[in-house]
């Protein structure tokens, strides 16, 4: 095997240059400071542009602009900076602009500890925007899921037209970890799909068979309008609300109905087991090591590592569940995604081990929660 | 050329407001410069001038309350082609204030037209960062507080290389808005006009008053001299273009055994300041050249050059899982500030765990076996004891040899650095 060594925010940067992304903007923010360092880096001797905006509101709103001109975006920031991003992460969600969003969370709330890890905006991510609209948020455990996800997510914010969330932490984006770039599975790049260019556009009215709008950039020949507004698919300001409904309900299910196609995970089920352990982000690399030691034991679990967080992969979950007799979450956090599990599996008995204060979950932590 | 105003989409302000007739001025502009729709991308944001985007037959971006100009600098970057021009309110610019100091300091070659009505119209009249504190508004007695803001003095202050202050009912204006376009830079126009739906409600403004007050401010003509220099767009592909390539990561083939088969796991225990990540990796690198997996997982505070550095470092023949370490085989203990970090640490150390203790620094107790190593006494910099530790565990043939040491140090760094690295590791080598 031969390796190279990369933090999780450099394969995070190189997997969007390899992804196609040629326009970053950022605002300086430990833990996510090294991913603007390293766009900085790569882009401008390609042709690329990097930015660093006055602050996180300016950040996103250049990648708006510059995606509406039909470049591929990437920006990255911690906690803090998603707060700032709010308002704007509505706009791209409502008004279908592709853009990867990466959060390399620290401890919070609030500004909380810039050098300390946590998994504390799951749920902010999903639900931080005005509108409650789905949106896509992909969870790496490692340097190489940093890279590979970073590929999925262009191709998902491309393919959906919508913000897709990298949701990392300051234990894997600032960890550096030897990865074989040989052995990295890397899937097709996937492109804005283009309207006619012969006809006016309708920039929200969805291809034939899709839930998505083609896309023209903003400066073609063909006009484009986008608009933060409430719009019908010509795309200016409506109050038609048999129009508003059916825009809102395509929003939802362009991304619910697809989510079986991008419910990356790693499921290492065992017949013999009858606890189910589900982990994300970094804490799923010591529950893979809980599991390793249960087996060596002969006590073994079967564990799920989910990837895709938002949409919730419900039909992963059911599937990984269904010889399960009991399901113990993990995360770095106080409970959030425990309750997408008992949602999900409201006939099982659930239950939770959490941690936010700035350390790494231990294997014996984990070991306790799986034997009770 | 023909009028860009959309027809199927008239203006829908109040009868008399400024901003209707400032569309048709724009349009004229438009129609001098014989720009064509697509040449053109309006961005707008909220409130009356947020409208403006509809009126017009071009390119439209139109989001959040005083976010244009941000959109406006993605987009031009994006397409230096494109005329790019933002049409905002006096409360645009006041919520997006810091947008505007920016837009100035940075200069790309994008037009702003600041529709300035004294107050928000939209939303029932409040004061704006531009109200006079005599203005009787829907925001009451909150009016007469603050004091107003000059927008033109403002830009130019914050380096605008062009700043016009004038009224929107100046016969010429088509022209002046067309000689902003073409301007090679950031160009604002704070240009001033009378809000019927609410402000001249209970305040007279006329068009004339409007004249006398802006001939008893000093003017603001357009260039701005002082602060002429390169468009940020053009500025920024000369630089870009003289940056070297980064070339892909480094592959590193296995060319050695490591001296201990199993997991090893070190922990370098130093302060800010002694290199101590730069250790970490090299550690990492060295066992790179071995075929192990490795990690490195630092601990330090947000404070630079002061406080404690941690760094711990995980080789194994196996896929690391869990990356962080309880029971080190290694300690290096390089500074006080890092040990009294993870001082807890000590007590799980055992009876095979091993401590390289620097003079000076004191440890708890432990079982493990310690060896200790004055680096001050032999005259090595404190900047160079990580390194230096390194050195010795490679010379116990602990963790690392010295093979992958140096082969490490040859990846890692070039010229003198690497001569001197060299050095220390002879200096301190008994084999």
């Amino acid at each position: 095997m031969t390796y190279s060594l990369l933090e999780g925010n450099e394969a995070i940067a190189r997997g969007a240059v390899a992804a196609g992304c040629r326009f970053f903007a950022g605002y300086p923010i430990t833990p996510a400071t090294t991913i603007y360092h390293s766009m900085l880096n790569l882009l401008p001797p390609i042709g690329g542009i990097c930015m660093q905006g006055e602050d996180e509101i300016a950040s996103i709103g250049f990648c708006l602009g510059a995606s509406m001109a039909g470049i591929k975006v990437m920006t990255a920031t911690s906690g803090p900076g998603i707060s700032l991003y709010s308002e704007n992460l509505s706009f791209a969600i409502g008004s279908e602009i592709p853009i990867v969003i990466v959060d390399v969370q620290r401890l919070g709330p609030s500004t909380g500890s810039a050098t300390r890890g946590a998994d504390g905006d799951i749920n902010f991510l999903r639900w931080g925007n005005s509108g409650g609209l789905p949106v896509v948020v992909l969870a790496p455990v490692d340097v190489k899921d940093c890279y590979t996800l970073t590929l999925h997510a262009f191709n998902l914010a491309e393919e959906f037209r919508c913000p897709v969330f990298l949701a990392s932490n300051k234990e894997i984006g600032m960890t550096r970890e030897s990865i074989d770039l040989q052995q990295v599975d890397i899937p097709d790049i996937v492109e804005r799909s283009a309207a006619p260019a012969d006809q006016p556009l309708l920039p929200f009215s969805p291809a034939p068979g899709t839930h998505v709008p083609d896309f023209l950039p903003i400066g073609h020949e063909v006009l484009v309008r986008q608009t933060s507004s409430t719009h019908g698919t010509d795309g200016y300001i409506t109050t038609d609300s048999a129009a508003i409904a059916r825009n809102q309900e395509r929003l939802i299910q362009k991304l619910l109905s697809a989510v079986d196609r991008f419910s990356f995970h790693e499921y290492y089920g065992d017949k013999d087991a009858d606890t189910l352990l589900v982990a994300y982000g970094v804490t799923a690399r010591v529950a893979k090591a809980v599991f390793k030691m249960q087996k060596r034991q002969g006590k073994p679990i079967s564990l799920l590592i989910l990837k895709t967080l938002w949409p919730v992969p419900q039909k992963v979950i059911r599937h990984a569940a269904r010889h399960a007799k009991r399901v113990v979450v993990v995360e770095m956090n106080l409970g959030q995604y425990k309750r997408e599990i008992k949602r999900i599996l409201p006939r099982k008995s659930v239950s939770f081990y959490g941690q936010m204060d700035g350390r790494l979950i231990t294997p014996d932590r984990i070991k306790e929660a799986v034997n009770g | 050329m023909d009028s860009l105003l959309n027809s199927a989409r008239p203006p829908v302000l109040c009868p008399g407001c400024a901003h209707e007739r400032m569309t048709h001025t724009l349009d004229q502009a438009f129609r001098n410069m014989g720009l064509a729709g697509h040449q053109i991308v309006l961005v707008s944001d909220i409130g009356c001038s947020g409208l403006f985007d509809t009126f017009f037959h071009t390119h439209a971006m139109h989001g959040l309350h005083g976010r244009a100009l941000t959109y406006a600098a993605g987009l031009k970057m994006a397409r230096p082609e494109l005329n790019v021009i933002v049409t905002m309110g006096d409360g645009g610019q006041g919520i997006g204030g810091a947008h505007l100091l920016a837009a100035c300091r940075r200069n790309l070659n994008v037009t702003l037209l600041v529709l300035n009505n004294f107050n928000f119209g939209m939303t029932g009249g409040q004061y704006s960062a531009t109200t006079p504190p005599e203005a009787q508004l829907g925001s009451g007695f909150l009016s007469a507080l603050e004091r107003p803001l000059d927008i033109g003095e403002v830009a130019r202050c914050a380096g605008a290389p062009y700043v016009r202050r004038c009224s929107g009912y100046q016969k010429e204006l088509a022209s002046l808005i067309q000689e902003a376009i073409e301007y090679e830079g950031f160009a604002l126009m704070d240009i001033w006009g009378i809000c019927p739906g609410r402000y001249t409600k209970k305040n007279r403004l006329t068009p004339r008053m409007i004249d006398e007050a802006l001939a008893q401010r000093p003017p603001l003509d357009g260039v701005v001299p002082e602060n002429e220099r390169p468009e940020y767009g053009q500025h920024y592909r000369r630089l870009a273009a003289g940056q070297k390539k980064v070339s892909a990561p480094a592959v590193i083939e296995p060319r050695f055994n490591a001296p201990q088969k199993g997991r090893q796991e070190v922990v370098i225990l130093g302060s800010a300041g002694q290199r101590i990540i730069t250790a970490g990796e090299l550690l990492c690198i060295a066992g790179l050249t071995a075929g192990m997996h490795t990690t490195q997982k630092n601990e330090y505070n947000i404070t630079v050059l002061r406080g404690p550095s941690i760094s711990e470092l995980i080789l194994s023949p196996r896929e690391i899982d869990f990356t962080g370490i309880e029971k080190p085989n290694v300690v290096l203990a390089l500074d006080q500030d890092g040990v009294d970090r993870r001082r807890d640490l000590f007590e799980r150390l055992t009876k095979k765990s091993f401590i390289l203790q620097i003079g000076g620094v004191s440890l708890p107790d432990s079982k493990a076996r310690i060896h200790q190593i004055d680096f001050k006494a032999k005259g090595i910099r404190r900047t160079d004891w990580a390194l230096a530790s390194l050195a010795i565990l490679a010379d116990l043939n602990c963790v690392i040899s010295v093979d992958m040491l140096i082969s490490a140090l040859k990846l890692k760094f070039k010229g003198d650095t690497r001569q001197q690295a060299f050095a220390l590791v002879r200096q301190l080598g008994t084999h």
